[in-house]
């Protein structure tokens, strides 16, 4: 295999992966609970593989918010999935990087020849978050239980309020920073800030986002996607948050969501609420023979990195740069790249934070900037802000969807790399085997390339 | 009078309590013979004089508690004298173990049938197994009786009668938790505590069982009789009283009688020593030992099954899909695209919903069937079923593109009604490993499969066929490939008789009333309707080219007309929400002649089936037709009947009907092939 050497003591290989549709939340709990996205992720998956669910030697998820019922998601999944009895399995949580946090632990498992052969992958079913009772609510509820008399109970009962009553909306909690008091979208509002991106190049990578997402679904770029079906036998078979018919000037009529009135970014520039989920075969070189699997692409190393909370959207620029330096390469040797649109103000930072010189220095310790990731080989599908953000999946989906697209392409290497709420960043290397070494260009024509302007950061 | 103790095994514990376990020799299952319960008289008299503490009734066997009455013994009773002492002797135990002054347990695992029931229902509490192995019942109306050692009287002594009553004229077996939900059980606990919990019962006994309230009212006496005459309206929609007497009976002494427990009792016994001598009962006792003959026929163990793969998501290939599943099998479906599972799933999801009651067990069977649009299922399936549109060149292509990636050794299967399999065998590396297992539509009500064989098939491969169909819980019949197999090819002289008497101007309702009368469960123009009148006649077609026969043209204008039957609204029959319109005051003709010509039909094509050979002997015939077509079971299947209403006879009569309406009537050659 390449020549490339990771952080992983022992060759990691991704062998195949597969994920639901990714299905936009319309405002009340979705079709499919959290095991179920991730059951119907993995089981056409593990039907092709030349093995049984019951080979893997452990099973490993990222979700941040599984149900009450579902904690530590992926034993229930791997359990469902008949990988029986013994097999162990556990949850990983780091935000919106789960989901590559689970291939990492993966890779950090198979390279320490604990494991030879893991499922990995991530879930989530944002529609299904809960609303809880508030902490108010819950002491009086436990003053009421608690008194045995009647005077007591009256007593209770006269301290009782309707505005207990009010639930706290789980989702909106967790996307809140609980350090810094900022909600994501004021953080990307920071960012964009900082970095000048103005409501026009956002709406624009949007659209492109749309469009890219609308095309290869008009193609064949999208066979990991299976068709999964809800109790009534209806049939789910694309990301639906899709929209084919967007324009910039009706992306330009939204208001903004986050800093209201005077904002940027709005709900069309922004990360769809989705549900979905993504599952891949990670193996060794042991697993690779004695099954004879074909490989996809090789994790060659993974970076964490973190910074401030309240500028959480620049995390990959953080994460990408050390990963490029310890592995000796420029972005020119990338082929192609998958960075998570948690928002477009948000990835279009983190391509001016790269080239940009004082940043560079300033905040990445580098001498000088890092480079231009040139749009027409970045998330040349669509990314969240077409298809899509479940937290937990997303990390999962946007190295399944690299591995594919270097593989259409013959391409070589790839980095999928995501920001994280609460303040970080990750970047993961997968490399291929290809047949020829020239670097290619990409398979088909995207639509209508970016050109952002140039920017220069603010203090 | 005192006999050997040879199958209950008694032991005292510390604290004093008797622990009886029946452990039947040489048997797998506890049934009480009467060997038995004279050993269990024996018993209480030991007990009496003895006086433990407390006693505990339970079995030794892993299939259960007690499977009930033994019903081989049934059949040597030659009349009612004899029966009287054989109900009698049950009784009299029963009535001993309810009087004995020390309190008695019932500790029950797996299955609890009749005798066995009603054993449990003679002692002050009953404990059952929290598993799903555990089936508790009174099935005896299924033999054409009622129970009789004191179940009447003791299950609507404390139970609502409209539970109780229920229970006994459905025959449905309970889960541990309904029964107890029905007053019937008084504890349910799992495996690791049920002992403990049988003794603590025994040991400090708490207040016993009463009638609710609402039992109560239900059981008095001007009540009783509207109640009893409700339930008689509704079990005559499904059993009528000339075919079926025992639920009337039952109903009857329950209402005449409920209160008087000594004359109740008394009734019980008189009223199954009626029934038991009437030909139902011995021709249920036939049916129920078919259906044993049927099981009997292969071992689960030819066939390792784990996951099956279906190609088709018609309304047969989904269905079989999600049979397999609800088995607990894995299954995949395919089809060309995922939009064509969509009715598949939506009918695989109500079929879970009904069937399964908790979430996780709809959940597990929901997460074993499989979508599986690019058919990777084939690889790892232990059988593959083709259930594609009837088209030879389809089928032969699909088969083309499988054989060479399915598992060595796994089942390659058509579900096929009309093409040859020697056809579709052409052009397989290995033909000797196709074969046909051919369900019936609706794939979870109908409980035969046919296992069709060509001359190639490889035992091998008959006997996996077997036993796949045993692993679902079908019971398969081995038929030889010649069209229309056994069952299609025996209904569709009956059902084209039907037509052709509806073509001579004979109302629909008519023919529907004399085959119903004959007791068929449903009549032959209201099933063709049901079945689909375009697949009828393709059937139909198919069989007349086969065996030179004609189709009446009244069919094919109806399905030109898109006059399909039950789908399309409108058929023989006009369809109103799902249910035909029939006309009350339709002319009925001359019933029995009508009669006649639709039964000779099936009964002359059932002894040219035994001339060709087509299934190996005559119970299998009428087996097939029992449950493949759902012929009046009482009549113990079309050659059993014709036998007890004397061959000659029929012969002589059906020769008369030739020479007025056809030579179809004629006796074929066969009739003299059959023999008692």
């Amino acid at each position: 295999m390449a020549a490339t050497k990771g952080i992983y003591a022992r060759p990691v290989y991704l062998i195949d992966g597969s994920r639901t549709p990714f299905l936009k939340a319309r405002g009340k709990p979705g079709p499919f609970k959290h095991a179920e996205l991730g059951i119907y992720a993995a089981r056409p998956l593990i039907q092709r593989m030349p093995f049984s669910a019951k080979d893997f030697d452990e099973v490993i998820m990222g979700s941040t918010m599984p149900g009450p019922d579902e904690a530590n998601i992926a034993r229930v999944v791997a359990l469902r999935l008949g990988c029986g009895d013994d097999i162990p399995a556990y949850t990983v949580h780091r935000n919106c990087a789960s989901g590559m946090q689970a291939l990492d632990s993966a890779a950090m498992s198979i390279a320490s020849g604990r494991s030879e052969l893991i499922l990995a992958g991530g879930i989530e079913a944002m529609s299904q978050a809960p609303l809880l009772l508030h902490p108010k609510m819950v002491s009086w509820l436990a003053s009421w239980w608690g008194a045995k008399s009647f005077v007591g109970k009256l007593k209770a009962l006269s301290a009782f309020r309707p505005g207990l009553l009010a639930p706290v909306i789980a989702l909106l909690k967790g996307l809140t920073d609980p350090v810094v008091g900022m909600n994501m979208g004021q953080t990307a509002e920071q960012i964009a800030y900082r970095f000048d991106i103005s409501r026009e190049m956002m709406d624009q990578f949007a659209l492109d986002s749309h469009l890219r997402l609308h095309a290869a679904q008009q193609s064949d770029d999208l066979r990991e996607v299976e068709a999964i079906y809800d109790t009534d036998g209806k049939v789910y078979d694309h990301d639906d948050g899709v929209r084919a018919d967007s324009t910039l000037e009706k992306l330009a009529k939204l208001r903004p969501a986050f800093d209201k009135p005077y904002g940027l970014v709005t709900p069309g520039n922004s990360a769809q609420i989705t549900d979905g989920a993504a599952a891949l075969v990670v193996a060794s070189e042991g697993a690779v023979k004695k099954y004879k699997l074909p490989v996809m692409a090789r994790i060659v190393s993974t970076e964490w990195a973190a910074l401030s909370p309240s500028e959480m959207g620049l995390g990959p620029a953080h994460a990408i740069a050390p990963l490029l330096k310890s592995q000796g390469l420029k972005p020119e040797s990338i082929d192609f790249w998958e960075i998570n649109e948690a928002f477009a103000a948000q990835v279009l930072a983190v391509i001016a934070a790269l080239k940009n010189k004082d940043y560079c220095k300033d905040y990445l310790g580098l001498r000088s900037a890092v480079g231009e990731i040139p749009l027409d080989r970045l998330n040349i599908h669509g990314g969240g802000v077409s298809l899509g953000h479940p937290v937990g999946a997303s990390g999962a989906r946007i190295v399944l969807h690299l591995a594919r697209v270097l593989e259409a392409n013959n391409a070589k290497r790839g980095i999928a790399s995501l920001c994280i709420g609460g303040g970080q960043g990750g970047a993961m290397l997968i490399e291929r085997e290809t047949s020829t070494t020239s670097i290619a260009s990409p398979k088909k024509a995207t639509p209508k390339k970016r050109s952002p302007k140039k920017v220069s950061p603010k203090k | 009078m005192s006999v050997e103790i040879i199958d209950w095994f008694p032991e005292t514990d510390k604290q004093g309590v008797l622990w009886l376990t029946l452990d039947k020799q040489d048997s797998a299952t506890n049934v009480l013979s009467t060997s038995i319960l004279e050993q269990l008289n024996t018993l209480v008299d030991q007990i009496t004089a003895d006086r433990p503490s407390a006693v505990i009734f339970q079995s030794g066997k892993a299939s259960g508690f007690i499977a009930g009455a033994d019903v081989k013994e049934f059949l040597q009773v030659t009349n009612k004298q004899e029966a009287l002492i054989m109900i009698k002797r049950g009784q009299n135990v029963f009535s001993r173990i309810e009087s004995l002054t020390c309190p008695t347990v019932a500790l029950i695992e797996g299955f609890c049938m009749g005798g066995g029931t009603e054993l449990a229902l003679a002692c002050d509490y009953r404990v059952a197994l929290d598993d799903s192995s555990t089936k508790i019942g009174l099935p005896e109306i299924k033999l054409g009786i009622h129970p009789a050692f004191g179940g009447v009287v003791r299950s609507t002594a404390i139970i609502n009668p409209l539970k109780s009553l229920e229970m006994m004229l459905t025959g449905r077996a309970l889960s541990a938790r309904q029964a107890k939900s029905i007053g019937l059980i008084d504890l349910v606990q799992p495996k690791r505590q049920i002992k403990r919990a049988a003794q603590q019962l025994a040991l400090f006994p708490p207040k016993k069982r009463r009638m609710p309230l609402s039992g109560k009212i239900l059981s008095l006496p001007g009540i009783r009789n509207l109640l009893a005459g409700y339930m008689k309206k509704q079990v005559a929609k499904k059993a009528p009283r000339q075919h079926y007497p025992a639920p009337y009976a039952l109903l009857d002494i329950w209402c005449n009688y409920y209160g008087r427990k000594k004359r109740l009792m008394e009734e019980e016994a008189n009223s199954v020593a009626r029934l038991i001598q009437g030909n139902t009962v011995r021709n249920l006792i036939r049916v129920f030992f078919l259906q044993t003959q049927l099981k009997g026929l292969g071992s689960k163990k030819m066939l390792s099954l784990n996951q099956v793969h279906v190609i088709g998501a018609g309304i047969m290939g989904g269905d079989i899909a999600a049979w397999c599943a609800l088995r607990g099998y894995r299954v995949t479906l395919q089809d060309r695209e995922p939009k064509y599972l969509e009715n598949a799933m939506k009918r695989a999801n109500q079929l879970f919903r009904k069937k399964l009651r908790t979430t996780h067990e709809r959940n597990a069977a929901l997460d074993r069937l499989i979508p599986d649009c690019n058919g990777y299922g084939v690889e790892k399936a232990d059988v593959v079923i083709e259930a594609i549109f009837e088209d030879k060149a389809a089928k032969q292509a699909v088969y083309k593109d499988i054989e060479p990636r399915m598992k060595p050794g796994a089942v390659l299967a058509t579900n096929t009604s009309s093409i040859p399999l020697e056809t579709l065998a052409k052009g397989l590396k290995n033909p000797e490993r196709l074969i046909g297992i051919h369900f019936f539509n609706p794939v979870a009500m109908m409980p035969l499969v046919e296992i069709v064989k060509t001359r190639k098939s490889s035992e091998q491969t008959i006997e996996q066929a077997v036993a796949f169909a045993l692993h679902i819980g079908k019971l398969p019949l081995p038929v030889k490939s010649a069209p229309g197999f056994l069952v299609n090819r025996i209904l569709m002289p009956y059902l084209v008789e039907a037509v052709t008497l509806y073509e001579e101007g004979v109302s629909p309702e008519a023919i529907d009333k004399a085959a119903l009368d004959f007791g068929m469960p449903m009549g032959p123009v209201e099933l063709a309707d049901t079945v689909g009148l375009d697949i009828c006649h393709s059937v139909a077609e198919n069989l007349a080219s086969a065996y030179g026969t004609s189709v009446p043209s009244v069919l094919g204008q109806f399905v030109e007309a898109d006059k399909l039957g039950r789908k399309t609204g409108r058929g023989f029959y006009q369809y109103k929400k799902g249910k035909p319109i029939k006309n009350k005051d339709a002319d009925l003709g001359d019933q029995k002649s009508i009669q006649n010509r639709l039964i000779y039909r099936l009964l002359n094509e059932s002894a040219a089936c035994i001339d060709e050979k087509i299934v190996d002997d005559r119970n299998l015939l009428d087996a097939g037709i029992i449950f493949g077509t759902g012929f009046a079971p009482f009549r113990g299947g079309p050659l059993h009947y014709s036998l007890e209403e004397g061959l000659e006879a029929i012969t002589e009569s059906m020769q008369q009907y030739g020479s007025k309406y056809g030579e179809r009537f004629n006796p074929v050659t066969g009739w003299k092939l059959i023999k008692q």
